[in-house]
Order: structure tokens, then sequence, then C-alpha cells
């Protein structure tokens, strides 16, 4: 289906940005095939959240470029190929939308925000509240949900217009195990029936960690990109000190070791 | 207009009260369209502010001679804009600027008004007077009104997705800033166009406590912008022949029926459950 060479759904080259004097990211560089699962780790303050900020085009890059699908993110044309799930669920706790409202809402980029929902786009929600194990709460609302079922409503938010690229921010952050395992669960799906590729920006991986195909370090600079496998053989000796590494990294590298 | 009187029952059986009745359904169905976003937007009390605003294009209006309606329209809709203009730059410490806009509309409106050589004053305007429109005020309160229902149809599910995450909208690819500055602007039509039926200093209220009543029942974000919309009719029905049996002011009248249908819906609300179902009730029906 896919060839090797096919060209990257993202890529960065030379991406640097500071805040003031505070430098956030220097000289970075990554780029993604389709189809790949990554996640992309880091200490808090790495610069993960502006990194992905500009990626996804919300935030300039003061130097280097930044393409998706071949185009620089502001000026992608077919925005739906572009999946993304905010950190947390900020949505309101008196909100009076149902799951099925918010979901529909991620269709607008396929479906053209000013039209009305045809049958392929109700079936693309139901289908992505299926995906997420939730279409038995489509008709709830969704302030009335937990934390990891808000969060799986904004993962089918992001799955339901069918994107090439899903962007994950700390999906995983204050959500139990059994909901972790029901993330997992979903992501896998996502990667196996539509080939998507999958970038999960994180600082804990403990439910993914098996399923990845690569881990890019980011500490202002990436200090690591390869195979899981290779990263565990590697581990300490990347020249991160130990207290930085975030904690599934050192799990992996203490397996690694044994 | 044609055939007035119109064979309706009490109230509604004289010319005045038919005019005022559809300029009221007017506004009673349209305001709480804006209403269901500005509340979702924490933006409950800009229809207030931009109300505030608007009596100096009254001052204007009745100082030059022309219809305070319109003039009202454009300053305040020159107003919405620069207000969200200035929102969206993160230029505003957010109630200091505000207060600028607010007091410096209301004084602009009273020194002209008081320039004004004609008998008209600011009262009707800031407190409405619907038993008095005109057939030429109607023809304009029903086509802002219906300009205001046909833009929330067409942008209501862009808006709601604003409403949700507006940088998920923005990458999504969805005009974040055109629909913010259009809703304000909406909020703005909305306040000329419910001038003469609440008065600029009670148009809020219709906008905001028709949403909060009906958020109460509805299950859904259709269902609470729709039911809003029926609150805000009801209101304004029952509000006028209130008006007309004890002789109260109308304006007033349709606003505290309002809040009375808002303290009869939050009495009368079951009890709903709170509690979420659990994830692995979820998990039974999807496929894991």
């Amino acid at each position: 289906m896919r060839t090797p060479a096919a060209d990257p759904v993202l890529s960065a080259h030379g991406v640097s940005f500071a805040f003031g004097a505070h430098r956030v990211l220097d000289d970075v560089g990554m780029e993604i095939s389709p189809g790949e699962f990554t996640a992309l780790v880091g200490p808090n303050g790495a610069g993960k959240s502006t990194l992905l900020r500009i990626v996804l085009g919300l935030l300039a890059p003061q130097k280097g470029r930044v393409e998706l699908f071949g185009s620089p993110p502001r000026r992608l044309p077919a925005r739906w190929r572009l999946g993304y799930v905010p950190q947390r669920p900020r949505l309101a706790p008196d909100l009076p939308a149902t799951v099925e409202e918010v979901v529909a809402a991620g269709r607008l980029a396929k479906q053209g925000w000013w039209r009305r929902a045809r049958p392929a786009d109700r079936d693309a929600v139901a289908h992505a509240l299926e995906s997420v194990a939730l279409d038995g709460l489509r008709a709830q609302r969704v302030a009335e949900l937990s934390g990891g079922q808000q969060q799986r409503v904004l993962i089918a938010k992001a799955l339901v217009s069918e994107p090439e690229l899903l962007i994950l921010d700390e999906p995983i952050a204050g959500v139990d195990a059994q909901a972790q395992r029901l993330f997992r669960d979903s992501l896998v799906h996502l990667l196996r029936e539509h080939g998507a590729a999958v970038l999960l920006v994180s600082h804990e991986l403990g439910a993914v960690a098996d399923d990845l195909d690569r881990v890019v370090v980011l500490r202002r600079r990436v200090l690591f990109d390869g195979k899981p496998v290779d990263l565990a053989a590697t581990g300490v000796s990347l020249g991160v000190h130990r207290d930085d590494l975030p904690r599934w990294l050192e799990e992996l590298s203490e397996n690694g070791g044994s | 207009m044609p055939g007035m009187p119109w064979p309706l029952p009490w109230p509604f059986d004289t010319t005045y009260m038919q005019l005022a009745l559809i300029a009221g359904v007017a506004v009673g169905a349209s305001a709480p369209l804006i209403g269901t976003f500005l509340v979702q937007k924490r933006l409950s009390l800009l229809g207030d502010g931009i109300g505030h605003v608007a009596v100096a294009g009254v001052g204007a209006g009745l100082l030059f001679g022309t219809s305070p309606t319109w003039t009202a329209l454009v300053v305040a809709v020159v107003a919405a804009l620069a207000l969200e203009w200035l929102r969206s730059r993160g230029r505003t410490s957010g109630d200091l600027a505000l207060a600028l806009f607010f007091y410096g509309g209301i004084a602009a409106g009273v020194v002209l008004a008081g320039r004004s050589t004609t008998n008209t004053n600011l009262q009707p305007y800031l407190f409405g007077s619907i038993l008095t429109v005109t057939e030429g005020d109607v023809y304009t309160i029903v086509a802002l009104g219906a300009l205001i229902i046909a833009s929330i149809v067409l942008t209501r599910r862009a808006l709601l997705a604003v409403v949700l995450d507006e940088d998920a909208s923005r990458v999504a690819g969805i005009p974040v800033g055109a629909l913010n500055a259009l809703l304000a602007a909406l909020t703005a039509v909305t306040v000329a166009s419910a001038m003469r039926v609440t008065g600029v200093l009670l148009i809020a209220a219709l906008m905001v406590l028709p949403v909060a009543t009906s958020r109460v029942a509805a299950r859904s974000f259709r269902a609470t912008t729709v039911g809003a919309a029926v609150v805000g009719v009801v209101a304004v029905v029952v509000g006028l022949a209130a008006a007309r049996q004890w002789a109260l002011a109308a304006g007033g009248a349709i606003v505290l029926v309002t809040l009375a249908l808002f303290a009869a819906a939050s009495i009368a609300a079951p009890l709903r459950k709170s509690r979420a179902p659990d994830d692995a009730a979820s998990l039974l029906s999807g496929p894991g």
C-alpha cells in the first residue's frame, strides 16, 4: 500500500524559537513518514508544546521551516488531513453539547464548515464514536462524562475527519490505567485500520511504549531520534541527565540493561 | 399593515398590540440565538455593553433627525467590531477598555440628545416602548431579526466548533477570527433591533436569560438553542399580555416574565443524574 520512500507527512528543518532571550527550540529537525507511530518526549519545559504549536501553524518559527504534506502548516489546502487532540479537555463544565455534537464539530474540516452534514458525515461520526468505544454515550452531555471519556471524545473529534496525521498533546496525562488502555486500543485501531501517522507528544508513554515505531527525545534540541529498542540500548549515554528523563524513559533503559 | 387589526383574540385584538406582537416575536426568537453562543463564550454581558454604546447612536439620530434605529445600528456594529478586534489582539485588560467604550457611549448619547431640538427624548430607547412601534419600525425589526436567524442557521456548526476550542478550529481551517467578528456584529444588530422592544438597557436580558432557562432542561446544544428561542417568544407574548392587562411597562414586563420562566425551570427541573456512566459500560457497546 505505502512505499517506504513516500513523502513525509511532516517535516521540520532547523526550527528555532525563543521567547525573548529564552531559547526554547534550537535547530530542531524531524520527519514523520505515512503510517508511522512516533512519540515526541522530553521533560517539562523541553520545548515540546512550542514545537507542537509551530507544527500546527498556531505559531510561526523564528528560523527554519515546517511542512505538512509538503505545504507550510498555515497554507495546508486540505485541512482534514491533519487531526489534533489538545492537551486537556477544555470543555466548559456547563456546556450543553452532546458527545455526538462535539465529535461532529471535528468533521467540519472535511465537510466544509458552512455545509449541512451528509449521510457520509453522519456515518463518519458514528464510526469515530465506535472506534473509541463511546457509541453508547452519543446522546450524553459531554460535560457529564469522566475525564478519560472526555479525552476519548476529543480523540473521536480528531479522528472523524479521517486524518492522515494525528497529533496528540499529552493525551494520557491524569487519566487512570483503564482509560489509558482504552486510549491505546483506539490509537492502535486508527493505525491499523486507517494507516494514519500518529505523533504523540507526552512525558508518560507507559500504555503505548510497545506499539511505537519511533521515539524522538527533545530537550531544546533533538537528543535522540530512532527506534525504541535503540534508545533502550543507548539509554542514559545520550547526554541527558538521569533526573531529566521522563519516567517511562528510565523504565525503558532499565529494562534494556537487565 | 394590510387588514389590521387582524381577527386575533385578546390581548392582540388591536392594531398597536399586533404590531407589538410581530416586533416582539422577531426579537424574542432572534436575540436568544445570539445569546446561546455569547453565554458559552463567557461574553454574557457583551450585549449589555454594546447596548450602552448604542445610546450614542440614538443620540446622534435624534440630533440629526434621522432614524435612531439606523444610527444606533451603525454605531453599535462599529463598536462591536472594534471591541472584538481589541479582544482578539489581547490589547484590552478586559474591564477597563470596555468601561471606556460603554460609559463613553452613554455620555455621548446623553450629550447629543440634549443638543437635539425635537421633543423626543432617550427614554423610549433606554427602556423600550414596544406599544408605540410604527409599521416602518416593524419592517425594520423583522428584517434585522431575519438577518440574525439566517446568519446563525448558516454558521451555527462552525460557531459551535469555535466555542468548543478556538485552536482546534484554527487547525481545522475554520475562519475563527471572521466568525468571532460576525458574532460581535450580530450582537450589535440584535441590540439595534431590540431597542424598541426592551430598550438598550434590558436587551442583554433577552439574549441571556432564555439561554439560562433552556439550558436547565435541554440535552443538546441544538435543543438549548431552539429552546432559548421558544422561551424568548413565550416571554414576549406573556409579557405583552401582562402589560396590556395591568398597564405595565412592556419591556420590563417581558424581562420579568423571562426571569420567572428561569426560576420555574430551575425549580421544576428533575434531579438529573450527574454521575457519568462507567467506562466499563461503554466498553461493552464498542469494539474496544
